[in-house]
């Protein structure tokens, strides 16, 4: 009976000062979270425009949603940057949820731009055969929901439908990769990567032609990403487990001994470990978003099997903010473990690069090729990650800005060689290109060059600007295997610009299409991007240089 | 005195308040493997062709086991988790939102969130996978 008096007053105690625990309503910045937001809200205006608006128009209308939407959104970055909030008013909004500093605002801008390209590309529908009944046809399936080869989806391509979906699904992946490399503390950052991955998911699967393979990609991708996300949710688990808090500058407090960790593990002393294995987790979890070996191996079936476009957007864009939010993780939570997880980086960084470049010397396929290289990019990204110090983050956002439109123009450029059975991707088949069409041959060659990296291109200013950043913090051996890896990377970027301009032309070889407005804007934008920020990178570093800060 | 027994296992060791669990899982894997062996020693064996065939309600079986079926329920599934998950996050909601502090805001942002859900199911509605075919 005794038993009974001690533990009912506790268990009646607990209940009370629950309920007499006051609850204060969160104070949400909406001015700050403004660019999200405008995208999101495109986004649903998009979802409205599918339901109510009639088939013939909705093409019309979600294309003109969605730049209006990703205008305003780019207004609101610039109008918060000018107005101070990537220096010296920056600061954590939404109860410290975002994170609106330097590195946000740059990369939020950089992500809107890169989204406006690929949507100008996934726009595009004057590349594939078309006929009086069905003037317009683009590259997605006409009804995703039909089975491939049946008579449904024959009826839905002769009716002429598409999936305009493919717009507010853009927009939605964009609000997650808006708040990914902004999140400010790991459950906004799993949200984040959610609503990016989600869209993206769904979008690998809507390709008009070779439907099975595009289905087989998105559902491996799938597979994929749901692994690295519960890697991701446990090491957050653990992470709280050791800390006590989410928030990754309360976080990095612990680690530096400014806080108490959370009390219930003081005793135990398994701290260290829940920190490290949660730590390696969470890395873990973003290292696969950004395709970095070992957690590499669906790059290549996903950039080949998806839609064009849908590669290119995905290339360009993820990459960005998978790294940012790599950056804001490695430098706000756990800044103090860096002589943990500096060793394990090198070794990823060593392997990716080589991989990626050894690797891409045998494939024969184009996107697949330029997966490989997106992996060896991603090496190189690392090398600038690892630098640990100020410099090494602004090298890397300059760095994700240049090399996301050199691969979002090199796949817009793969959606033009074309042949019946729709985009010639086999390596063979672009045999003397550069003289049956000099103009795209010479544009796909600048691409090339500077994914090669070779001077007067953005690829040379970003990898110029890792590698003296890593070579400044200390690491010195890692420059030299990236140069090295670079070299053997040129190698098979050299080899497909001599396969255009010195092979000789095959009878049965692609035609090239004319591009509609669409795409040659976005080619055009690209190879401008690739030249301004080759010859005249300055303005550009002394911008990512003045957003290198982060906030705490 | 029907807190004594939770009580006790709070005294005596955190595991142990587990060990009825486990004793209860210990049985019932008994009573299954009694009972199944008992049945087996007691039922004559007079085994046949027709036995292996699949049981659908006692006619005889059409077509294939291995069959493609259309699915229509999972739309409705999905709705359902989505608004049941809504519902659990009105409930907290509507304990504080007339509290001070809270006010006209709040009740702002509840609509706007269940204002994202009724587009979704606006959408659904319009793409007519509410409609049972």
């Amino acid at each position: 009976m005794s038993a009974t008096a001690v533990a009912a007053p506790a268990v009646h105690s607990l209940w009370t000062t629950a309920a007499a625990a006051p609850i204060h309503a969160p104070k949400i910045e909406y001015a700050q979270l403004s660019p999200i937001l405008v995208v999101l809200g495109a986004a649903v205006a998009g979802i409205l425009v599918e339901a109510f608006v009639p088939r013939r128009a909705r093409y019309g209308t979600q294309l003109a949603v969605t730049l209006i939407g990703l205008a305003g959104a780019f207004a609101a970055v610039v109008g918060l940057a000018a107005t101070g909030y990537a220096t010296t008013k920056a600061d954590l909004a939404a109860m410290g949820s975002i994170a609106v500093d330097g590195p946000s605002l740059f990369l939020q801008g950089t992500l809107i731009l890169v989204t406006a390209v690929g949507v100008l590309a996934i726009a595009e529908r004057g590349l594939e055969p078309q006929s009086r009944e069905v003037p317009h046809v683009d590259a997605f399936a006409p009804q995703a929901a039909a089975v491939p080869g049946s008579e449904d989806e024959k009826a839905a391509a002769r009716a002429g439908w598409s999936t305009t979906e493919v717009f507010p699904l853009t927009l939605f992946a964009l609000s997650g990769m808006l708040v990914f490399p902004a999140a400010g503390d790991l459950l906004t950052l799993f949200i984040g990567l959610e609503i990016l991955s989600l869209p993206l998911y769904l979008m690998c699967a809507l390709a008009r032609r070779r439907r099975l393979l595009s289905q087989e990609s998105a559902v491996k991708y799938f597979l994929l990403g749901a692994f690295a996300s519960a890697f991701f949710l446990f090491g957050t688990a653990l992470l709280y487990g050791y800390a006590g808090t989410l928030d990754l500058g309360g976080i990095a407090k612990v680690v530096t001994g400014d806080a108490a960790p959370n009390a219930a593990l003081n005793a135990s002393a398994h701290g260290d470990a829940l920190l490290l294995i949660g730590g390696a987790m969470i890395v873990m979890g973003l290292l696969f978003k950004v395709g970095a070996v070992p957690f590499h191996a669906w790059t290549p079936d996903v950039y080949q099997g998806a839609p064009t476009p849908i590669t290119g957007f995905m290339a360009a864009a993820t990459k960005v903010a998978a790294f940012g939010a790599l950056l804001r993780l490695l430098y706000v939570a756990l800044p103090e473990m860096r002589w943990d997880w500096r060793p394990v980086m090198w070794g990823v960084a060593i392997l990716t690069m080589a991989l990626g470049a050894i690797v891409a010397v045998t494939q024969t396929d184009v996107k697949r090729m330029l997966a490989y290289s997106s992996i060896a990019h991603a090496g190189f990204l690392l090398t600038g990650v690892i630098a640990g110090n100020k410099q090494g983050v602004s090298a890397v956002l300059f760095y994700l800005a240049a090399y996301s439109f050199v691969t979002l123009g090199a796949f817009a450029v793969v959606t033009l060689v074309r042949d019946a059975g729709g985009e010639a991707t086999h390596l063979s088949r672009w045999d003397g290109l550069g003289r049956r069409s000099p103009l795209v041959a010479v544009t796909f060659a600048l691409f090339l060059l500077a994914f090669a990296g070779i001077p007067l291109t953005s690829g040379f200013s970003g990898k110029f600007a890792v590698f003296s950043a890593a070579a400044k913090g200390g690491a010195v051996p890692l420059v030299v295997v990236g140069v090295l890896c670079s070299a053997v990377a040129a190698f098979f970027y050299v080899r497909v610009i001599v396969r255009m301009f010195f092979a000789e032309p095959r009878a049965d070889g692609p035609s090239v299409a004319v591009p509609s407005a669409l795409t040659g804007t976005a080619i055009a934008v690209g190879a401008a991007a690739t030249l301004v920020l080759g010859v005249f990178p300055q303005w550009a570093f002394d911008l990512a240089d003045k957003a290198s800060v982060f906030i705490r | 005195m029907k807190h004594t027994l939770l009580a006790a296992g709070g005294h005596t060791g955190y595991y142990q308040a587990y060990s009825v669990l486990g004793l209860v899982a210990v049985l019932g894997v008994l009573f299954v493997a009694a009972s199944f062996a008992a049945n087996r020693l007691l039922r004559p064996d007079v085994p046949g062709a027709e036995k292996y065939t699949v049981y659908e309600c006692g006619v005889d079986p059409v077509g294939e086991g291995w069959a493609h079926t259309q699915i229509r329920y999972y739309v409705y599934a999905f709705l359902y988790v989505i608004f049941a998950v809504d519902a659990i996050y009105l409930f907290p909601w509507a304990t504080v939102f007339a509290a001070p502090g809270f006010g006209a805001t709040t009740l702002v942002e509840m609509f706007v969130f269940i204002g994202f859900l009724a587009v979704g199911l606006l959408y659904a509605w319009r793409t007519g996978v509410l409609r049972w075919i």
